[in-house]
């Protein structure tokens, strides 16, 4: 029996999955498979990385039960008709990483809550919540802003740029090169947010006066990596003057 | 955050009939202060009306000044060219405030609005005057050193935290808003009010007005202005102590001063005594210290922040001196 961990990030993905496992015949009921791969975020996520057994129909059955027992104990989430889902919620469609995303969520969910939980993306970090640490940072329309306190439905139609949008393939971003080269990093949780900072300022311009430190006032480091995140930007920057 | 209704438009009269005669409903632009207010269930308005879109970014000139739309964003405003040769304290002001990600979103008309506050108004599990009238004021018996020194009351010692509404209040800003009344302006140094008796109302703005513009008018005092911060760190801090000064200066002697504090009041604080005495008297080391001196007369410390009265002191003279050794090439 073979043993594939996977990681999905996309629909597309998840899409794959759920034929692998009808064609297996380990799941019977298409409308579980739906459930799982819904939009709820958080079912997903916990569904898709966990080990995934392919060609192993029992070993997939199994994984399946458990979760359903899981999901039973949480009954609203497992039971909640298309339509309850949709009751006070809104249609919000938001543009991430050059692709569509519709989505029908709740006004007050933020940006960040929206692209972690409901898209999948969980690059961008939740740190403080409020707006004061940077670990949210991305870019919308090419700026960076703290995209925990961005509500999704205020930036519909605006092109939001993540972690996950920065680097072609498998070629990094010179920011992200630099990051590598410089150690910029330790624990790497408010790195997301120090990259995507470093790439809207890269955009802005460090004005006459300041230094790199202060243009990246927005971004907190608790591991304290900042001498390898300012020598990181400091390259990058003085390669593009 | 509580849930609320949310409705978005481009078309400004439409988003002031919106609001009008409702009590729940409000505006929403940058969403900085708003949205971190109802995370913290300090404010839950019912609904919002997403104003982000409307036609109000300009930074343009206008007959004897410069007109700053509602909807520029603080970065925009701190970058704009016209602003930084005719108007450097604003630009100066805005660059120390916040972060590079806030200013991208924060909007000049949110950046007025932004509440007076401290951290017990943040917290609502703290009685506050200003969040719920008349439940008391923790931080009088309490922790105050970022608190204010001037201007205070019984009810209320809380500080406006904005730069940029100090630099305006030193520029003799004038705010246009309108509603569905018309139009009307609003000196700047009269859009925020001192605490008083009513502490849960920080402006003079009505519930149902949209600032659309902040006119800024030029002069030779504009372009000779610096913005000082002095705080706890070097960024992304609040000032304990801030000041903008703009001075004429013809043959070393000053025809005309402004002078606004930060951090030490409810409002941005024009020092018009200080001011009164810099008009007119040589642009001399004696003449900041005296200016000094008037800037925080009648200053009253809480326990934790008497020293805000020598700093602030200290910050006026350095503030003056700088501004009278400014070059500012060329005429207004």
């Amino acid at each position: 029996m073979e043993r594939e961990v996977k990681h999905f990030e996309t629909s597309a993905a998840a899409d794959e999955v759920k034929s692998e496992l009808t064609a297996t015949g380990a799941i019977n009921h298409d409308e579980e498979i739906s459930l799982l791969l819904s939009e709820d975020g958080e079912a997903r996520r916990r569904f898709l990385k966990q080990a995934l057994i392919v060609g192993g129909g029992l070993a997939a059955a199994h994984l399946l039960l458990r979760y359903q027992m899981t999901a039973s104990a949480q009954t609203a989430t497992a039971r909640l008709t298309a339509a309850q889902m949709a009751a006070g919620t809104i249609p919000v469609t938001l543009r991430v990483n050059g692709k569509t995303y519709p989505l029908q969520i709740e006004s007050q969910v933020t940006l960040l809550d929206a692209l972690r939980e409901r898209i999948g993306l969980t690059g961008s970090k939740k740190g403080c919540d409020r707006g004061q640490c940077g670990a949210c940072t991305v870019l919308a329309d090419g700026h960076r802003i703290n995209s925990c306190l961005a509500l999704a439905a205020a930036y519909e139609g605006a092109e939001i740029t993540t972690i996950e949008g920065l680097a072609r393939g498998d070629e990094l971003h010179p920011v992200q090169a630099a990051f590598i080269k410089h150690d910029g990093f330790q624990c790497g949780y408010c790195t997301p947010g120090q990259i995507m900072s470093a790439v809207g300022l890269l955009k802005e311009g460090c004005p006459p006066g300041m230094s790199v430190r202060e243009c990246m006032s927005g971004n907190i480091c608790r591991c304290g990596a900042y001498p390898g995140i300012v020598a990181a930007i400091e390259e990058v920057l003085g390669t593009k003057s | 955050m509580n849930p609320f209704t949310y409705k978005r438009t481009t078309d400004k009269a439409e988003a002031i009939r919106e609001v009008a005669g409702k009590t729940d409903a409000k505006f929403l632009a940058g969403g900085t202060n708003l949205i971190d207010l109802m995370k913290m269930n300090v404010q839950s308005p019912a609904e919002l009306v997403d104003i982000s879109r409307l036609a109000l970014k300009k930074i343009e000139e206008i007959p004897g000044g410069l007109r700053l739309g509602a909807l520029a964003s603080n970065s925009e405003v701190a970058d704009n060219k016209l602003v930084r040769e005719r108007f450097p304290v604003l630009s100066e002001a805005l660059l120390a405030g916040a972060s590079p990600q806030l200013r991208n979103m924060a909007t000049v008309g949110g950046n007025l609005l932004q509440r007076t506050r401290c951290y017990y108004f943040m917290d609502p599990a703290f009685p506050c005057n200003k969040r719920v009238p008349g439940s008391g004021c923790p931080a009088i018996p309490g922790y105050n050193r970022i608190h204010a020194i001037l201007g205070t009351s019984d009810k209320c010692i809380a500080t406006h935290p904005s730069d940029m509404c100090v630099a305006l209040a030193a520029l003799d800003a004038v705010i246009r808003v309108e509603s569905p009344r018309g139009a009307r302006q609003i000196p700047m140094t009269d859009f925020h009010r001192l605490p008083g008796d009513t502490p849960h109302i920080d402006t003079n703005l009505q519930p149902d007005e949209l600032i659309v513009a902040v006119d800024l008018p030029s002069s030779p005092l504009a372009r000779r202005s610096r913005y000082l911060k002095i705080r706890d760190r070097a960024q992304y801090a609040f000032a304990l102590v801030s000041v903008a000064a703009a001075l004429d200066i013809e043959n070393g002697r000053i025809k005309a001063a402004r002078l606004a504090l930060g951090g030490v009041a409810h409002k941005p604080w024009r020092a018009l005594e200080a001011e009164q005495v810099l008009t007119g008297a040589p642009a001399s080391a004696q003449s900041f210290a005296a200016a000094a001196e008037a800037a925080v007369r009648g200053a009253q410390p809480q326990k934790h922040n008497a020293f805000k009265i020598e700093l602030a002191k200290r910050a006026v003279v350095r503030i003056l001196d700088e501004v009278a050794n400014m070059t500012t090439g060329g005429a207004a």
